[in-house]
């Protein structure tokens, strides 16, 4: 069997997402050239996507597991109040009490993350509950903390890992690639992210195998719960505050993303490249819209329809290649 | 009538009756026909998104997107009538928002039933889709002037009142169709060999498929009913704000699902009981209304409301695993 | 003849290439009890499935009652009377028994509302016709297994059933329910209902059976009167050889106590087990299912909690109810379903080898890919798995191939003892014996074996001992020696 290039590209999903990522781009730089190919909307580009990127990695790391994580923005907004609560209150530390909040604010998603974990572990809810629950728990203590009005009056150090460059690159870009590549060496590259897409697959042959479960499954919800206090403290900088309810259109994008790129809802399969690859494609095509003047909300429209699209397209092939 | 205390009904009216108990202790007040006007108020949107929830998850599948759906049909039809038919009466208002509702269910339904997509991805795609369609090409301003059949609908009212301090009490019709609609979905679940299908696809699809029956066709009803109910709540929702935002309802899908697995459904299928949703409900409405009277600030509203998922769903999951570890 | 209800005549069927019915023609009279015998892939599901209607045959005839049949379906088959029963029975957990039985039956009468008095009495007259007394409003979920099979046969009498084919009918039962559905069989028989079993092990069927067909490789390979056939001939005829109970190497007598097993008891399950495994030993568990040997076996491996006793290997105690334990003090063990206990089958075939030993091949954390992959495609030479890339899926092997994977998988733990729960369920009957070797060869190599089977030859061709169990006790510790297959089968079974 001798099939073309682009033919083996377009077999697995990651090679169709590439694909679609193409088109996407040049569709839009067709459509408003000078607009869509500037620097500066490759900058703003760069700037906007990080925050849901994040959420979307989180997301792929529990739905690995067959599980899933609707309290990633819940936890991001509680660790972004905290440490903006932290950088309100205390003066004069400069960018010593900042660095401080940020390490707070991770603590507190891996806390919340640990939550979740004991919640699905321990106790053995569906995980689609149990982050339900918490997630209103999350947002309802962000709420009662700050009574629902936003914090700020931040330290100007505040602003580095949301609105400021190296060497020309976005921060948070560049903190979303060093996650992106340590999650993805995580799941590719360790037995912890071998064992969690395995018991993605099989969760009866994971215990047949005496793979430790429970403590995996708490350091899934960890890890998830961390990442989403990353992006919280992007979404902080960008804002310059903190506010209970920023962010909620995220967590369905970040579930979208995650399914878009190829991560199997049900558990077990999934790439950080497809993540990624999904990611690009929304962001392209929600810029060039943007500039060929189309309103925010056909973002939406374009979305879901995306989504169903890549769904019928995979199921298609899968069925096409049974028969 | 024994209680069977391994039932989430009979926990919810439990923790409801506690909380009502609660509620009188610290402030008499509580127990008046306006506080209970106002509950029944907060709960006929919520009953009727919740009946259909529960349908779908009875038959295994997970839905979503009828938030959208219903915010959707209220949009187009306060618009449509207002437009070219601005003489229709109330109750064909109501038929039309059903009809609507019915054809984006119905979307979902040849999604889910003859693509054979899975539920939770597709109606979160036409969740985006209804509204971004929407709100890109019908509109995003809010239609403060509602036709005169639904303005005429959203001043129905069954029982008005005053009470004593000579504050004014009243319940609105549309109580009534939420009533209505659970009596009709009892019956279509209990006495129709359709609603039966429903259960016996939710407990085993392979089986369902090997004694005969039809499955797809069934699937297909259960979203198509599920977009009817959801416009049914669409028209009654902007009647009753006497205001038609776009911008509403959608975001409250998760709490309803909630509020029926609060009451006994299973997110596996199969299981669920509309005396279990109509109590969640009633829960999470009396949580939303009255945490203020236990001295519980609103603004731990949502962290109460949370709780109750954790303890309410925690509960039979935990019991299920000592069970699991038990047997051998 | 007249009263024939089914004829097959000539039927074929190939799925791509391989054929799994050659030619096959018999007939099944009213009232009249027919055992189809065969071993995994000689065809027996897909005559099944074309019996149903679920598949068309690519060249032969099938009559029902004399008329020969057009291409069926599902319909057109239940239409006729032929019922099947499915081992998995296809009911529906969380309806009640009443509603079980009668829906087939309601669907087929077109009813669009439910009158449950009407539900009620359907069900009642089915069980009535069995004699059975099953609780009507019990959720099916909450009945035992034995109970669950009688709901589907009343299930399939609830609608016009002239054929009854019954998938593996008596794996799930213990002897005297099997007592039971045989006195329900002839009452149906009287009935004028035919049943045709479908499965491996049949010589408990036996007696209510007027006919025995016997399939291998998609041949009818034998046919004739059920009073011809006992439980020796019958796997003559499946597997195509005369399988000689030829026990294994004995074990040195200075072979050193590996494992001892003291007073483990599991309420409702097994109680007061004790054993001693010697190093080298292939030790046999054997019991009817309900016996409790699986729950022994997965409690040897701590899937199980035991509520008392204690296992020690070596000396040394070992955790109870906790596989990650067991697995570190070196008890493996192989499930009895592998599809879904033992394999990952969506993952490769190197990923389902190496699964337990990725922190042996980890180094700061990160995996050791090719080391790991060396290892696997080691293993997969030794037991001689031939596989062209062993990045696909499992789930594309034999499933005598897939048994050597989750074998290979425990293997390259070097173990001290593994449990192998029915090692040799669903592979065909040349990798049946090369797993033989491989036991044989496991215990050539000092590791102590544990087979849990209620497979006799297999039994006495693997094991040096075997301990019979029943109701939860351990019964009998006897030499496989000292033992013949009949006489280890009434042993079982009295």
């Amino acid at each position: 069997m001798s099939r073309s290039p682009l033919a083996r590209l377009l077999a697995s999903t990651e090679g169709r997402l590439a694909a679609i990522a193409v088109v996407v781009f040049l569709a839009m730089s067709a459509l408003a050239p000078d607009k869509f190919l500037s620097l500066q909307n490759f900058t703003s580009m760069a700037f906007q996507f990080p925050e849901f990127a994040i959420l979307a990695l989180a997301m792929t790391v529990t739905m690995l597991t067959g599980g899933i994580d609707l309290s990633v923005v819940g936890i991001a907004n509680l660790s972004a109040i905290i440490a903006a609560t932290i950088l309100t209150q205390v003066t004069g530390g400069g960018t010593g009490i900042v660095l401080i909040a940020y390490l707070v604010a991770v603590g507190v998603g891996g806390a919340a993350g640990l939550f979740n974990g004991v919640l699905v572990a321990n106790l053995g809810l569906p995980p689609i509950l149990a982050t339900l629950g918490s997630g209103l728990i999350f947002t309802g203590i962000a709420i009662a903390l700050t009574g629902g009005s936003a914090v700020m009056g931040f330290p100007a150090a505040t602003a580095w890992i949301g609105n400021s460059t190296i060497l020309g690159i976005p921060t948070p870009l560049i903190l979303f690639a060093v996650l992106a590549l340590m999650i993805s060496l995580l799941l590719t590259r360790t037995g912890f992210g071998l064992k969690l897409r395995m018991y993605g697959a099989n969760p009866l042959a994971a215990r047949f195998s005496a793979i430790n479960i429970d403590a995996m499954l708490i350091k899934v919800y960890v890890l998830s719960g961390s990442l989403a206090a990353f992006a919280g403290m992007v979404v902080m900088s960008r804002a310059n505050s903190a506010k209970a309810d920023y962010g909620s259109s995220y967590l369905l994008l970040a579930v979208l993303i995650a399914v878009l790129g190829g991560v199997n809802p049900y558990g077990g399969y999934g790439r950080v490249i497809g993540v990624v690859l999904a990611v690009l494609t929304m962001q392209f095509l929600s810029s060039g819209l943007n500039m060929i003047g189309v309103s925010n909300f056909a973002r939406e429209l374009i979305w879901g329809s995306l989504l169903i699209f890549v769904m019928i397209v995979n199921t298609w092939r899968a069925t096409g290649r049974r028969t | 009538m024994t209680l069977d205390w391994t039932r989430n009904e009979t926990l919810v009216a439990l923790v409801i009756i506690a909380f009502c108990v609660l509620a009188a202790l610290s402030d008499p007040g509580f127990l008046s026909i306006a506080t209970l006007t106002d509950l029944l108020r907060g709960g006929i949107v919520l009953g009727i998104f919740a009946v259909g929830a529960l349908l779908v998850l009875v038959s295994g599948g997970i839905d979503v997107s009828f938030t959208a759906i219903a915010a959707f049909t209220m949009y187009v039809t306060a618009m449509v009538l207002n437009a070219a038919m601005p003489w229709m009466p109330w109750w064909a208002a109501l038929m039309m928002g059903m009809a609507v509702g019915a054809c984006l269910g119905a979307i979902n339904g040849v999604l889910i039933a003859v693509m054979g997509l899975p539920t939770l991805i597709v109606t979160l795609g036409t969740l985006s889709i209804f509204r971004g369609f929407m709100l890109t090409f019908i509109g995003q301003k809010q239609i403060t002037t509602l036709p005169p059949g639904m303005r005429e609908f959203g001043r129905m009212m069954v029982i008005r009142g005053e009470n004593v301090d000579g504050s004014f009490y009243s319940l609105h019709a549309a109580f009534l169709v939420t009533v209505l609609t659970i009596v009709l979905t009892w019956a279509i679940l209990h006495r129709t060999l359709l609603g039966r299908q429903i259960f016996a696809i939710g407990g085993s699809v392979e089986s369902a498929r090997r004694i005969g029956i039809n499955v797809r066709g069934v699937q297909f009803f259960v979203y198509v009913y599920v977009g009817v109910l959801a416009g049914l709540a669409g028209i009654i929702h902007s009647s009753m704000a006497r205001v038609a935002n776009p911008f509403d309802l959608v975001g409250l899908e998760l709490s309803v699902i909630a509020a029926v697995v609060l009451g006994g459904a299973r997110l596996a299928g199969g299981h669920g009981t509309l005396t279990g949703a109509v109590l969640g409900v009633a829960l999470i409405v009396l949580v939303r209304n009255s945490l203020i009277v236990l001295g519980i600030p609103s603004t731990w509203q949502s962290v109460a409301i949370g709780v109750l998922i954790l303890i309410g769903t925690g509960l039979p999951a935990w019991q299920a695993k000592r069970a699991a570890a038990r047997a051998t | 003849m007249a009263n024939d209800l089914v004829t097959l005549d000539g039927v074929t069927k190939t799925y791509s290439g391989i054929t799994a019915l050659d030619g096959v023609g018999f007939k099944i009279a009213a009232g009249e009890a027919v055992c189809l015998a065969g071993e995994n892939g000689s065809g027996k599901s897909t005559l099944i499935k074309i019996l149903a209607g679920v598949e068309q045959p690519d060249r032969g005839t099938i009559a029902f009652s004399g008329r020969t049949q057009g291409s069926l379906n599902p319909r057109l088959s239940a239409a006729a009377g032929i019922k099947v029963i499915f081992q998995d029975f296809s009911l529906f957990p969380n309806l009640t028994v009443a509603e079980n039985i009668a829906f087939s039956a309601e669907l087929g009468r077109g009813a669009r509302l439910v009158r449950p008095d009407r539900v009620i009495d359907t069900a009642r007259r089915a069980l009535a016709r069995i004699g059975v007394d099953i609780p009507l409003g019990a959720a099916v979920e909450t009945l035992s297994v034995a109970h669950k099979q009688l709901v589907a046969i009343c299930r399939a009498l609830a609608t016009e059933a002239r054929l009854i084919i019954m998938d593996e009918p008596t794996t799930a039962l213990t002897e005297r329910e099997v007592r039971v559905l045989l006195d329900i069989i002839r009452r149906l028989k009287a009935d004028g209902v035919a049943v045709l079993f479908v499965s491996h092990k049949l010589a408990e069927v036996l007696e209510v059976c007027e006919k025995v067909i016997v399939l291998r490789n998609g041949q009818k390979v034998a046919e004739g009167p059920a009073v011809e056939f006992d439980a020796a001939s019958l796997t003559r005829h499946m597997t195509g050889r005369d399988v000689a109970a030829l026990p294994p190497r004995p074990l040195a007598a200075s072979a050193p106590d590996l494992m001892r097993v003291e007073g483990l008891s599991k309420s409702g399950a097994f109680s007061n087990v004790s054993f001693t495994l010697r190093a080298g030993e292939v030790l046999g568990v054997s019991g009817l299912l309900g016996s409790g040997r699986t729950a022994l076996a997965k409690a040897l491996f701590g899937l199980v909690a035991p509520e008392r006793g204690k296992i020690m290997l070596d000396g040394r105690n070992v955790a109870l109810g906790s596989p990650l334990a067991a697995a570190e003090a070196g008890i493996g063990y192989v499930p009895e379903d592998r599809l879904t206990e033992g394999l990952f089958l969506t993952q490769s075939i190197v990923q389902n080898i190496s699964i337990g030993r990725l922190d042996a091949h980890s180094a700061w954390g990160f995996l050791d890919l090719a080391g790991l992959m060396n290892e696997a495609r080691d293993w997969l030479k030794r037991l001689s798995v031939k596989v062209p890339n062993p990045d696909a899926p499992v789930r594309s092997l034999s499933g005598g191939n897939q048994q050597r994977v989750v074998l290979a998988r425990w293997m390259a733990r070097s173990p001290r003892v593994l449990v192998l729960n029915g090692p040799s369920v669903g592979v065909d009957v040349g990798s049946k014996a090369e797993i033989h070797a491989i036991i044989a060869n496991l215990s050539a190599q000092g590791l102590g074996v544990i087979v849990i089977s209620d497979d006799l030859p297999e039994v006495l061709t693997t094991c040096h001992r075997v301990l019979v169990m029943k109701a939860g006790q351990l019964v009998e510790d006897v030499p496989t020696d000292q033992i013949t297959e009949t006489d280890l089968a009434h042993r079982l079974a009295s």
